[in-house]
């Protein structure tokens, strides 16, 4: 009888693995570095009578590559979290349902690079490449101020980047580079760094964790690319009190990439309406000002005012790099491909 | 008739199952993807490329594991000493560990500025580690050899614990040396287990991600890393296709080849009570072996993982003076902050809730992987012409590339991937091929006439089966009750792509932690951590110390 038991439980559990989520649920399908607060998140739901379901999807690629599989039977209502970097390999595989959303008005134009309003700005941030400020200074050198400076002798295996074939931050910074320095000059910078004693890891975790010098893993490399909001998380998150950022960032010409993350209603969603509200709800000044101490991005809004530790520790570069979301596309692999072959191969 | 019915029925959990969650999103996935754009030259290149360091990283890491892992099987399954069930259970927990905190450990250890490198640059007075550690291929075989020994102990150990001892005795009394006993008897005894547990080990090595990812540095690509690459940040699925179907297609001839090599039936031996085998060390030699394994063994597995509690404990200050030394003082204050939600995020995590979602997956994986892998060991135990043919195919979840199967779930299942019964059947696909392979040696050896002898004594076959079956087997269903354990706790892969953000399990919550900055998020992953592995060693003691009512101690 007991061994009975063992045959009949796996189709139990089979039938019941079948039951089906409940009804009356928006789903958003987001990054895995989403976060909201959870009273941000109450107001929508108690306002509209919905329940927020949220799916966690990997990184931008990821989520992207699971959305476009499933096009057929969608798993969710809204995607978000799309970048610049994927933009424009999401509306060429057409999973995306037009919504020119009334609040896009407020929205800074630079922002909107959908002109057919599909995938809509939400956020924004950069990637740049962090600095130990107590290394710098018990060492004596001064910080390296732009990308070129990176080539010097006294900066010789000091910085650790990410593979772009594996990590965002990875590819963002690689796409500055290409920014910077054209195609295919940027090729001939990363030799040259390459020569000058650079370190390569699989993703940010291990850069941040393992081998950065200034976070908790007091790695051996005194430069990181990270994000321009990482100083500021530091000192939110630090054991400790802190009156300074023990991290700064690199806010030389094009030593950033900019990326802005989009979202978007998923074509085939039998929840348009509430999925509109959604939207201009995520536009709208309550859930842009819960961006920045949630994912430490900055919000498109204008209108929405930043937290006191953002003013007070942020830093900004003034003139991030960028490139039109049809030339990633279409160069993508390529540059991948090229990098691999000149830094690690 | 009735008894190929019989046999069909007792293959019928695990093949519906493994038909289910297994072959049909696979096969959905590669006929979805494989197109002949995938075949470009470059692609060809690439794979071969990919297969050739996957196969010589996997056959060095397997012959690492079985050096360090058949003593260790001797050890544990001939000598008793204090702390012998410590640290058995101790070389099964880096088992379940996320590769991320693994990486972690081994860098407190043995990175440019882990333990042994500062140790050795102030010992030698040097100015650079000289140890390059981290990012060269003998990381990968570390880790490797770290992670899998475990199996090697167990399916050996077993094996060797139930030895007949009088065998070895018979072949010294008659003339053999002890190198002739081991080579004429004990080997031969021995070689159903060793291959099982070979297999084992090579196909986790051949698989291997993580480990190659993190620790290896991107010069390493496996055929798994390559996929992944290509699946999740190219977005090249034809080519991610033809990777995996590579690696599906190697899975099975190395399945096909270690059914061939097992085909010859092993003797039937009266095995014997596991711990009748079981004794201190008299000898100078047996002692300065058992001391000297014990040793060896605690280095490998409780030195790294120190790292991980210590680290947990350790505030540090923001570092004064850079590669100076961080100010630390001892403090609970990260284990405090798990239970604080600072930042009122939707997604935060308690601690216990994490814990008892875990424990909850891993229990169900276990009965399942259990309830299904007993009647096919059975069957494959005894094999007919169906088993023969269905054997090689059991094993190929082992060596399926996880990223291409995560994606055939998601086109497969679609929004039944967020039920909270997805998780642990994903796990018991892992678990299954495990713990199958582990008990078919054991029925294995159970000889016939033992089951005549009861039921010509009167007992009923349930009754047989409890007193013949169940003390020979009972050693390795524990162990492999402890894969199953520890593979759902350790899991973290498929657990991500399919648990919906409320259900999250600790090595989820500990890559929560590890994807943001902060010197409170470290410690709270490091705590996190902390709280796994005590849980895991704690499970793992427990299930060891399982008897069933009424049982002998065998």
């Amino acid at each position: 009888m007991k061994r009975l038991a063992f045959y009949i439980l796996p189709a139990v559990l089979f039938l019941a693995a079948c039951t089906p989520p409940q009804p009356a649920a928006l789903t958003i399908m987001t990054t895995d570095s989403f976060s909201i607060s959870e009273s941000v998140a109450a107001a929508f739901e108690q306002a509209n009578g919905v329940t927020l379901v949220f799916l966690h999807s990997g990184d931008a690629g990821a989520m992207l590559n699971k959305a476009i599989l499933t096009r057929a039977a969608p798993l969710a209502d809204i995607i978000y979290g799309v970048d610049n970097t994927f933009l424009s390999r999401a509306l060429e595989a057409d999973i995306i349902e037009p919504y020119p959303s009334p609040l896009l008005a407020e929205v800074s134009p630079e922002f909107a690079l959908d002109p057919a309003s599909r995938l809509l700005p939400v956020d924004y941030g950069d990637v740049c490449i962090n600095y130990d400020k107590a290394w710098f200074a018990a060492n004596s050198l001064p910080v390296p101020g732009s990308l070129e400076d990176l080539l010097q002798p006294e900066y010789n295996g000091l910085l650790v980047v990410e593979n772009p074939a594996t990590s965002s931050p990875g590819l963002a910074f690689l796409l500055a580079t290409v920014a910077h320095f054209g195609d295919p000059g940027y090729l001939e910078f990363w030799a040259a760094l390459r020569a000058n004693g650079l370190v390569v890891v699989d993703g940010w975790d291990t850069a941040y964790f393992t081998n950065f010098s200034a976070s908790s893993g007091q790695g051996a490399q005194p430069l990181v690319v990270s994000y321009g909001s990482s100083p500021v998380v530091e000192v939110i998150y630090a054991a400790g009190p802190l009156t300074e950022a023990p991290t700064g960032s690199i806010l030389g010409p094009d030593a950033c990439f900019r990326q802005v993350e989009f979202a978007g209603i998923l074509r085939g969603t039998a929840n348009r309406a509430m999925a509109e509200k959604f939207l201009d709800f995520m536009l709208g000044v309550q859930f842009q000002e819960d961006l920045p101490l949630q994912m430490f991005v900055y919000p498109v809004n204008p209108q929405a005012a930043l937290p006191e530790v953002f003013v007070q520790f942020s830093e900004i570069p003034s003139q991030p790099a960028s490139l039109p979301p049809e030339a990633i596309a279409a160069n993508r692999e390529a540059w991948i491909a090229a990098w691999t072959e000149t830094v690690l191969r | 008739m009735k008894k190929v019915f019989l046999r069909s029925v007792s293959w019928l959990p695990a093949l519906l199952f493994l038909g289910g969650f297994f072959f049909y999103p696979f096969g959905r996935i590669l006929s979805l993807s494989l197109d002949s754009s995938a075949l470009a030259p470059a692609n060809l290149e690439r794979s071969a490329s990919a297969l050739g360091f996957t196969l010589y990283q996997a056959l060095l890491s397997t012959i690492l594991t079985l050096l360090t892992g058949l003593p260790a099987a001797w050890l544990f399954a001939r000598f008793e000493f204090r702390g012998r069930s410590l640290l058995r259970a101790m070389t099964a927990v880096p088992f379940m560990l996320p590769t991320v905190v693994v990486a972690a450990a081994f860098n407190a250890l043995l990175g440019p500025r882990g333990w042994l490198n500062l140790s050795l640059m102030a010992l030698l007075d040097l100015d650079t580690p000289p140890l390059a550690f981290v990012g060269s291929l003998g990381a990968i075989l570390l880790a490797h050899v770290f992670y899998n020994t475990t199996i090697v102990i167990r399916l050996v150990g077993n094996a060797l614990a139930h030895l007949d001892p009088r065998l070895v005795q018979a072949a010294r009394s008659l003339g053999g040396g002890p190198f002739d006993a081991m080579r004429r008897v004990t080997l031969p005894l021995l070689r159903p287990s060793l291959l099982a547990a070979a297999l084992l080990v090579f196909l986790f090595d051949f698989t291997s991600f993580g480990v190659v990812l993190l620790l290896g540095g991107p010069q390493f690509a496996t055929l798994e890393v390559e996929t992944y690459i290509q699946a999740m940040h190219l977005l090249d699925l034809p080519f991610a296709a033809l990777l995996s179907a590579i690696q599906l297609g190697c899975t099975l001839l190395f399945s096909l080849l270690y059914s061939r090599l097992s085909a010859r039936r092993g003797v039937l031996l009266s095995p014997r009570p596991a711990d009748s085998n079981l004794r201190r060390a008299k000898s100078l030699p047996a002692r300065l072996f058992v001391a000297g394994m014990a040793l060896l063994l605690a280095g490998m597995f409780v030195l790294p993982l120190l790292a991980l509690p210590l680290r947990s404990v350790t505030v540090l200050d923001a570092p004064p003076g850079g590669s100076a030394g961080p100010g630390t003082g001892a403090s609970a204050a990260y284990y405090r902050e798990l239970f604080i939600n600072r930042q009122d995020s939707v997604f935060y995590v308690p601690p216990i809730q994490a814990a008892v979602n875990s424990l909850i997956y891993a229990g169900l994986t276990v009965l399942l992987s259990l309830g299904m892998a007993f009647p096919a060991a059975a069957a494959l135990s005894r094999p007919g012409r169906l088993e023969r043919l269905l054997d090689p195919f059991l094993l190929l979840p082992l060596g399926a590339s996880a990223v291409t199967l995560g994606l055939g779930f998601l086109v497969s299942f679609g929004k039944y991937l967020a039920s909270p019964w997805m998780p642990p059947l994903a796990h018991t696909l892992i678990a299954l091929p495990f713990v199958i392979r582990t008990l078919q040696p054991a029925l294995a050896s159970i000889p016939d006439r033992l089951r005549q002898a009861a039921a010509a004594l009167g007992a009923s076959p349930r009754r047989a089966w409890l007193a013949v079956d169940w003390p020979i087997i009972r050693r390795a269903a524990l162990a492999g009750a402890v894969f199953a354990f520890t593979v759902s706790l350790g899991e973290f892969g498929a657990t991500a792509l399919v648990t919906r953000p409320e259900y999250p399990t600790l090595p989820v919550a500990i890559y929560r932690f590890l994807s943001l900055p902060g010197g409170v998020h470290y410690g709270q992953a490091m705590a996190m951590a902390t709280l796994l592995l005590l849980l895991t060693t704690a499970g793992i003691l427990l299930i060891e110390r399982l008897r069933l009512p009424g049982m002998e101690e065998f």
